[in-house]
């Protein structure tokens, strides 16, 4: 086969990949407004428990990420390939901490019996349960691709090691850079959707 | 050499990884085939048990397995894929005078995620507590009570889902940046068109009902209450959520069949194809619209009456780009020199039976008469007259008419009018009974029937025989020309559009020279503007 590169092509591949990611979450996004509508003061009770805190904090970590992951890709465009490296180790960890994080809040929650049919949450009021379901369930999905970018970032960081991406040939890094904004920006709505609703 | 020649190693393996497009699209052929027979026999088996009002060849739920699964098979794995993985992927490419599509290696992944999914909806069926019983569209609450495998059945629509966005993400891409130089919007062909918005459709919606089904996988698992009525959840959302994508699926089955007629007819009345741009805009008309009815579904579950009349509005304007596609077919017919080949005798008959399909779903998206034709037969005639009549017969015309240039050979014509004739007339008694049944009454998914049912329930029997007859005498003439048919040309059929001008079967790369495009595609009437 003839060698083929086409990075704007790629790029449009990946922004129609983003767009599928959103309406995984978009539907989500309408099971938690029509239920929101529907129990709007038990929603409000239950955000009440969670903590705007470690929600914030979170938040702080991504946002940080992000720029790390923007700053990756204009140092590799620059030929500073030890930065760029850095930069990308930078925002995976950011990833790994988020996970701690968000790793510790529901194990605090799992302690106080409140998960899908634990003992702590089934005998409250519906619209408690469905709060927490969805949080749990959008939460966990957003959580899930945290990992999944972590791990494709420690694999742009061997590329990058080994010169397959480059200067002239960094469409690799920019679309990772692209799926790991996505996933910081599904975070932007999960934050006031859940934490602070109260 | 062809792209059917061993390259490198050759064998089973050189299939296997290979990312050439055509190879590909064989490969899905491969498995579609079976998978299209074993739905078939389900349903022959399900007509057979209505020779009788009463108990007879099965049990009740092995009934409702049988009508499950044979509902999962066509839909996720022989309409959804059938024209888009099959044709889509071997003549996009090469109609748009491109080497392959954007992104190869995708393309082969989309092939193994499809058959990954279509083993685990196969292993559903031998594992666990028995085949499942939801009937394809999983409802809840039922969907989560059953002790059958839906779980099984579940991930496989997932994963069968993921299939299908990367070829359609595939096909957007390839649209927009392999198209050969001169290669402009409006001199693509029509087909071309109808995947591109195909693919729209695949990549917007198909990620809801992704995202459901994982729903319905954990609250399986581990209850978590949002569509469990037990714990506040409401399954009317379900539905709707369902809904949102599968009515939209309905036109990721019907465009590309569309499209594949729209590039036989001009081929054989010897026309340039009339009203391009409006067949052309009325397959986005169609993706932007068919995304906005589905609620039409869910007319007796007890929606707003306002949201009733939106919805009811909506599925009529859906309608409007369809006629648009049957006038200009038909304009295209008109004064044209009609030369009765197989693919358009089928190509003519998916006419026909989508104008049938096409008309009934107007009636029922009333929101009167859909009070009575609700959950009837009624609706399974309509939706086989769309599904079967329509894109099942024009993927047999798509199938007659690349035939040769797929393979390289011809399709002795006699037996395949033979074929058409049972076929058209099985499927006219069967589907033509199912629609009466409804009207009369007759609810579907029902094992046993009232005796006022029986004369339409052995019509519709037998009606399944003549059609079953009718495509094993179809697959045998195919089977045929693939072991000894006479050589295809170049243009056996007189085509004007790229496939035409390289050789049967092409070689591996298609083109030895990538085309230069200075004009717009069905070029039969020279000196008119097309």
């Amino acid at each position: 086969m003839s060698e083929h590169k086409d990075y704007s092509g790629a790029k449009i591949g990946m922004w129609l990949f983003l767009f599928t990611e959103f309406m995984l979450f978009g539907g989500l996004f309408i099971l938690y407004s029509a239920y929101r509508t529907l129990h709007p003061a038990d929603f409000h009770r239950a955000s009440g428990e969670l903590s705007a805190a470690l929600g914030g904090a979170n938040t702080v970590i991504l946002l940080t990420s992000s720029l790390f992951m923007a700053c990756s890709l204009t140092a590799i465009q620059k030929g500073r390939k030890g930065a760029s490296m850095l930069l990308v180790a930078l925002t995976a960890s950011c990833g790994a901490l988020f996970l701690a994080v968000k790793g510790f809040e529901w194990a605090s929650k799992f302690h106080h019996g409140i998960y899908p049919g634990g003992p702590g949450l089934l005998q409250r009021p519906p619209g408690e349960v469905l709060f927490f379901g969805l949080y749990y369930v959008m939460t966990g999905l957003h959580g899930l691709h945290v990992l999944a970018g972590t791990i494709l970032l420690c694999v742009m960081l061997a590329l990058l090691a080994r010169e397959r991406i480059r200067q002239d040939d960094c469409v690799k890094l920019e679309n990772s850079g692209l799926y790991w904004h996505l996933v910081d920006v599904i975070w932007i709505f999960l934050l006031p959707l859940f934490y602070l609703a109260a | 050499m062809s792209y059917l020649e061993a390259q490198g190693r050759g064998g089973l393996l050189s299939w296997l990884s290979s990312t050439d497009h055509k190879r590909i699209a064989l490969l899905y052929l491969f498995l579609l085939v079976p998978l299209f027979w074993v739905a078939v026999s389900l349903g022959f088996a399900m007509r057979l048990k209505h020779l009788f009002a009463g108990d007879f060849l099965m049990s009740a739920q092995t009934y409702n397995a049988l009508f499950t699964v044979h509902g999962v098979i066509m839909i996720f794995m022989f309409v959804i894929p059938g024209l888009p993985a099959v044709f889509g992927n071997f003549f996009l490419p090469i109609l748009i005078g491109a080497r392959d599509v954007s992104f190869p290696r995708l393309n082969l992944l989309s092939w193994y995620f499809f058959a990954a999914g279509a083993a685990l909806a196969l292993l559903s069926l031998f594992t666990g507590r028995g085949a499942p019983d939801t009937g394809w569209t999983f409802y809840v609450p039922f969907s989560l009570r059953t002790g059958t495998n839906v779980p099984l059945a579940v991930s496989a629509a997932f994963v069968l889902g993921l299939s299908s966005i990367l070829t359609g993400l595939n096909f957007i891409t390839t649209t927009h940046r392999m198209r050969a130089p001169g290669m402009t919007w409006h001199r693509m062909p029509l087909f071309v068109w109808a995947l591109y918005a195909t693919g729209w459709i695949q990549v917007l919606v198909t990620p809801i009902i992704g995202i459901t089904l994982v729903l319905v996988i954990l609250e399986r698992l581990f209850g978590i209450g949002v569509f469990d009525p037990a714990k506040g959840g409401d399954p009317l959302l379900y539905q709707h959520l369902f809904w949102i994508y599968s009515h939209p699926a309905v036109y990721i089955m019907i465009v590309p069949a569309m499209g594949a007629v729209t590039e036989i007819l001009p081929t054989f009345a010897r026309r340039t194809i009339f009203g391009y741009r409006a067949i052309a805009y009325s397959s986005i008309a169609i993706a932007a619209l068919g995304s906005i009815v589905w609620a039409h579904h869910m007319f007796t579950s007890g929606m707003s009456d306002l949201a009733g009349v939106i919805f009811s509005l909506f599925t009529f304007l859906v309608a409007v780009p369809s006629a648009i596609k049957v006038f200009n077919w038909t304009a295209t017919l008109y004064k044209g020199s009609i030369d009765m080949q197989p693919p358009m005798l089928f190509a003519l008959a998916f006419v026909f039976l989508f104008c049938i399909g096409g008309l009934t779903g107007i009636i029922q998206g009333a929101l009167g008469l859909n009070i009575h034709l609700h959950d009837t037969y009624w609706i399974v005639g309509h939706f086989h007259y769309v599904m079967f009549g329509g894109t099942g017969f024009a993927f047999f015309a798509a199938l007659l008419y690349w035939f040769p240039k797929m393979f390289g050979r011809m399709v002795e014509p006699k037996p395949v009018f033979i074929a058409w004739g049972l076929m058209f007339a099985g499927f006219n008694l069967l589907y033509g009974a199912f629609l009466l049944l409804g009207g009369m009454g007759m609810p579907r998914r029902y094992y046993a029937h009232l005796p006022q049912f029986h004369p339409g329930h052995l019509a519709a029997t037998v009606g399944s025989w003549l059609l079953v007859a009718g495509l094993l005498v179809l697959f045998g003439s195919l089977l045929r020309a693939l072991r000894s048919g006479r050589r295809a040309e170049d243009d056996p059929w007189g085509g004007k559009t790229l496939e035409w001008r390289i050789p049967s079967p092409p070689p591996a790369e298609n083109f030895a020279e990538v085309p230069v495009i200075d004009a717009a595609p069905y070029a039969y009437n020279p000196g008119r503007r097309s």
